[in-house]
């Protein structure tokens, strides 16, 4: 075994950017993809001293612990202001936030829009799961029509319930965003795709170009009470239909 | 060298006090009676003077956090606003105390409660020394009552932050900030370098260099065990404030018989009563407390053996009195004189009440 491990037969390994801790993340879910995708793309940049996260509440409020990089952990829905502050009195760092639906298109709506709008240049990761996953599968601002979820047991009612927001939509028509995709990480494929998209966000971040929004439409597993594999067959069926992959906003190459 | 001397509102004194001082970042939202604050910012161009980043949020929550952030990385930074934005600032003014960050807050506070009046206020005491959002938290609270206290405490707020790692709030009135009098300014500082900041906030996250472990600012703890050692840390800071940083003014305490407690512009009233009252025969004294977190309790204790009554002023149905209570706990009788709704009471009133309650007639 031991004769095996040689650097010539390395496929993959650990990005340096993650710490040792080990993600209190659910199995399946979509978060430690995410992850080791930001963190490769840092790696790859060679941005790591000069990177600043900032993270959410909701599933991912550990997000700190586990990227190795100077991180900041905000109330709920604020990571953006936060990420101005910090990127106005750090022009030349890279500052992104990670933010969940709930965080991102329900309480911080308003820090989102405006930062948005005023085109701070960060990099926003919003991870849609359509749940709130943290507090046990609760409605979100994502949540489709007819899904169920603790606070919608009968499926989402549109008339009574209010409609799900296509937050990223919204923004890509603000003055200030710059660069707006939608991307999924539960195939290597995708995540492949998904990393492309981080990669030119941090860059385009780092060229000072305004604010960079990736959205990755995920599952959660828990949540949405189904294994691993039904979750993300039925992320395919019903979230990409109305969540549909792709750049949504792209800037004009010179 | 030449002293320099400028006629100025109140509101405007914090705003140049704090570009001087070498404050890096100030986040705000319009509210009267404290709008002067980042008018002044934006017409002194503070981004070319010294770098200074001066932003108008989305709203009161957004600045708060935007001044948490801000801190986080080590940053001076500072926000103001009138009571009710300062309600909407509790949520991340809790934080900011939680993950110990140092940050300046400027409360000019008017009538209350809801949106109450534009006209000032003392009603937002609670609020400010108790703690304001949720969990065991406090934030060392300045009353200053001069415009020059208003420049003063800038940088006296800053020290005391940085020195705790806790927020600092000014707990000022809308009289105080609007009303204009003589200024003297200090020079202006120069911003601290990045490696000024580094070597002052190890902490901060001013990016991972490979000397150091990943910096987090978090007020996060899911560890009930540690979490609370989280708390007896924080509450231990608030006791060695108790004993360090008390700071009050006495006027004509040394032969007083009655004494009023009064800060911010109460006591600018209370001073005038104290002097009127010695000319009617009645030997009054002030106590004017200038830190009313940390509150001047032992000077209190020692009063109440001296004194046969004390009269909390305040622009408040009574809230400091519940302080002087404590402090004197029953060893004398302390009562309160309050106007309400933005109005604030005149001397007179106050020698009024001073007999109503313990000399009679």
């Amino acid at each position: 075994m031991e004769d095996i491990k040689q650097p010539e037969n390395l496929v993959y390994k650990k990005s340096e950017v993650m710490t040792d801790k080990v993600l209190h993340y659910c199995p399946g879910c979509g978060h430690g993809t995410a992850h080791r995708l930001i963190a490769e793309v840092i790696e790859e940049l060679g941005i790591q001293e000069k990177t600043i996260g900032i993270a959410p509440v909701g599933c991912s409020v550990l997000a700190y612990d586990y990227f190795n990089v100077d991180f900041q952990e905000a109330a709920h829905g604020r990571a953006p202001a936060l990420a101005t502050a910090i990127s106005r009195l750090y022009e030349d760092h890279a500052v992104f936030t990670y933010q969940g639906d709930g965080d991102l298109a329900a309480i911080g709506t308003a820090e989102t829009i405006h930062a948005c709008n005023r085109g701070e240049n960060i990099v926003i990761v919003f991870v849609n799961n359509g749940i709130y996953g943290m507090t046990g599968g609760q409605m979100a601002p994502t949540t489709l029509e007819g899904m169920k979820s603790s606070t919608s047991p009968y499926g989402r009612d549109l008339k009574m319930m209010g409609n799900p927001l296509k937050m990223t939509e919204l923004v890509a028509q603000l003055p200030g965003t710059h660069y707006v995709t939608r991307q999924a990480v539960h195939k290597p494929g995708k995540a492949r795709k998904a990393k492309k998209a981080l990669k030119k966000a941090f860059q385009y971040q780092q060229e000072k170009k305004g604010t960079q929004v990736v959205e990755i439409v995920s599952n959660c597993n828990s949540g949405w009470k189904m294994t691993p594999n039904k979750a993300n067959e039925w992320m395919e069926e019903n979230m990409f239909p109305f969540y549909p992959l792709g750049d949504i906003k792209v800037p004009e190459e010179k | 060298m030449k002293k320099e001397l400028r006629l100025m509102k109140g509101n405007e004194a914090v705003a140049e006090a704090a570009i001087r001082a070498g404050a890096d970042g100030y986040f705000g939202y319009p509210i009267t009676p404290q709008s002067e604050v980042m008018e002044h910012l934006m017409s002194e161009k503070p981004h070319e003077r010294t770098g200074m980043v001066v932003l108008q949020a989305e709203s009161e929550v957004a600045a708060i956090n935007m001044v948490y952030g801000a801190a986080g990385a080590g940053k001076m930074a500072m926000t103001s606003s009138s009571s009710p934005g300062i309600s909407l600032k509790q949520e991340g003014l809790s934080y900011i105390a939680g993950a110990e960050l140092p940050c300046l807050v400027l409360n000019v506070v008017r009538g209350g409660p809801g949106l109450g009046t534009i006209q000032p206020g003392q009603s937002d005491y609670f609020q400010a020394v108790k703690g304001g959002g949720h969990g065991d938290y406090k934030l060392i609270t300045l009353a200053p009552s001069s415009v020059q206290e208003m420049y003063d405490f800038v940088e006296l707020g800053y020290e005391l932050a940085f020195k705790y790692r806790n927020p600092v709030m000014l707990l000022s009135d809308g009289a105080i900030g609007q009303m204009m009098e003589k200024v003297e300014l200090t020079e202006e500082k120069q911003r601290r370098s990045h490696e000024e900041v580094i070597k002052q906030c190890p902490w901060a996250t001013t990016g991972k260099t490979p000397d150091r472990d990943h910096n987090v600012i978090t007020s996060l703890e899911l560890d009930a065990t540690k979490q609370e050692q989280v708390n007896h840390k924080i509450q231990a800071k608030y006791k060695e404030l108790e004993e360090k940083e008390v700071r009050f003014e006495e006027l004509q305490c040394e032969d007083a018989e009655y004494l009023l407690i009064a800060y911010g512009t109460s006591a600018r009233i209370a001073q005038k009563a104290v002097s009127q009252a010695r000319e009617e025969g009645i030997k009054l004294g002030l106590l004017r407390p200038i830190t009313l977190f940390p509150f001047p309790k032992k000077r209190l204790a020692e009063l109440a053996g001296q004194v046969k009554g004390m009269l909390s002023v305040e622009m408040s149905a009574g809230q400091m009195i519940e302080d002087v209570k404590l402090a004197v706990n029953g060893k004398v009788p302390a009562e309160h004189f309050g106007r309400l709704g933005g109005i604030i009471p005149s001397g007179e009133e106050i020698i009024e009440a001073v007999r109503k309650n313990f000399i009679g007639g």
